[in-house]
């Protein structure tokens, strides 16, 4: 209670930031319900495809660690 | 009928025996609460480097318990893949034949991702892929140390596959490398604000190719570490927050494989558009 408004703007910056987690998990959700509903149509095609779907759930979260970084930036760096 | 008593009587002892953790869990609890613990959880301070022999200066060469890890993993490696297969038996033994199925799985990994003429840079990725699981798995030991889940470490590795894929890439095809950054494909038009974005996105690679590394294992580890410190200051009711470390702990593991996993297959894609730029 020192009156310490930067720090409390980087917690809620930081929490704000934790938003963008969730919309990665959205995008992973999609990408792999997708996949099962593809594969589930043609199962025989779906073990090839389980690289593709792996380097699709990769590139799905790159950004939302890009908003855990600037949570993790936020917290102990600034 | 004496097969079915028998499982009967083994699920009873099982039955007795998880009450009996579940009771010494509780009382034990409710014994060492802490009176005034409060929510004074610190998650990070497991990431902390610490030097082995004295002193509290951490300079570039000084031995931490980050040094230490790492020779654990290359040590485990080296008693899988050499001591484990020593003898190259017909039938494999049990611990040849879980070398014979890593080797089987990252061979694939690279052939069926980055090509048959990318089997040459085969030793590199498996280095890689073996160095990532094992740091993982040997952080996953309770009050064990996870060189994987500090950014240093990973941003090396990512940087060595950067700088080797995009030297590569440039020693395979020349100038013909920049195709890469030129979408043949798209309109003209649009092709230099394209060729923008895909530099762009070149070079955040090794960023989130780090990151995505160090992010999930720290995050999955400091994770657990809250929970434990929930368990700690709810004393009797402690138990769920265990229950619920258990679940966290599964998918941990889950995490560790997996995200080794991506780390390579991504090196295998990078590899490919270096072997093989055109758009």
């Amino acid at each position: 209670m020192e009156g310490n408004i930067a720090q409390m703007g980087q917690f809620i910056g930081a929490g704000l930031a934790a938003i963008g987690s969730g919309a990665a998990a959205i995008g992973v959700g999609h990408v792999a319900g997708n996949f099962l509903a593809g594969a589930l149509r043609n199962p025989s095609a779906a073990a090839a495809q389980t690289a593709t779907l792996f380097i699709g759930i990769a590139f799905a979260e790159a950004l939302g660690i890009f908003s855990f970084l600037v949570a993790l930036l936020l917290m102990f760096a600034v | 009928m004496a097969d079915q008593s028998a499982n009967k009587g083994s699920g009873g002892i099982a039955k007795i025996a998880f009450f009996a953790v579940l009771a010494v869990v509780l009382v034990s609890g409710l014994i060492f609460a802490p009176e005034h613990a409060g929510l004074a959880i610190h998650p990070m301070d497991q990431f902390e480097l610490t030097p082995l022999f004295g002193g509290e200066h951490v300079g570039t060469f000084t031995v931490t318990n980050q040094t230490l890890w790492m020779g654990l993993a290359i040590v485990g490696i080296i008693l899988l893949l050499v001591v484990g297969t020593s003898g190259g038996k017909e039938v494999p033994t049990r611990s040849q034949s879980v070398a014979e199925l890593a080797y089987g799985f990252v061979y694939k990994m690279v052939e069926d991702v980055a090509g048959k003429d990318a089997v040459k840079y085969f030793p590199g990725i498996m280095t890689l892929f073996m160095f990532i699981v094992f740091a993982n798995f040997l952080g996953l030991i309770p009050m064990s140390f996870t060189p994987t889940s500090h950014i240093a470490v990973t941003a090396v590795l990512a940087m060595i596959v950067f700088v080797f894929v995009t030297v590569l890439g440039f020693v395979k095809n020349g100038a013909g490398f920049l195709g890469l950054f030129w979408v043949s494909s798209a309109p003209l038009p649009l092709r230099p604000i394209l060729a923008v974005i895909e530099l762009i996105s070149y070079f955040v690679r090794p960023v989130s190719h780090s990151i995505r590394l160090a992010g999930n294992v720290m995050a999955g580890h400091a994770v657990i570490k809250v929970f434990a410190g929930f368990a700690a200051a709810l004393g009797l009711f402690g138990f769920f927050p265990i229950l619920a470390i258990s679940a966290v702990y599964a998918l941990e593991v889950l995490v560790a494989f997996i995200q080794a996993y991506v780390f390579t297959i991504l090196t295998c894609v990078y590899l490919k558009d270096a072997l093989h730029p055109s758009h």
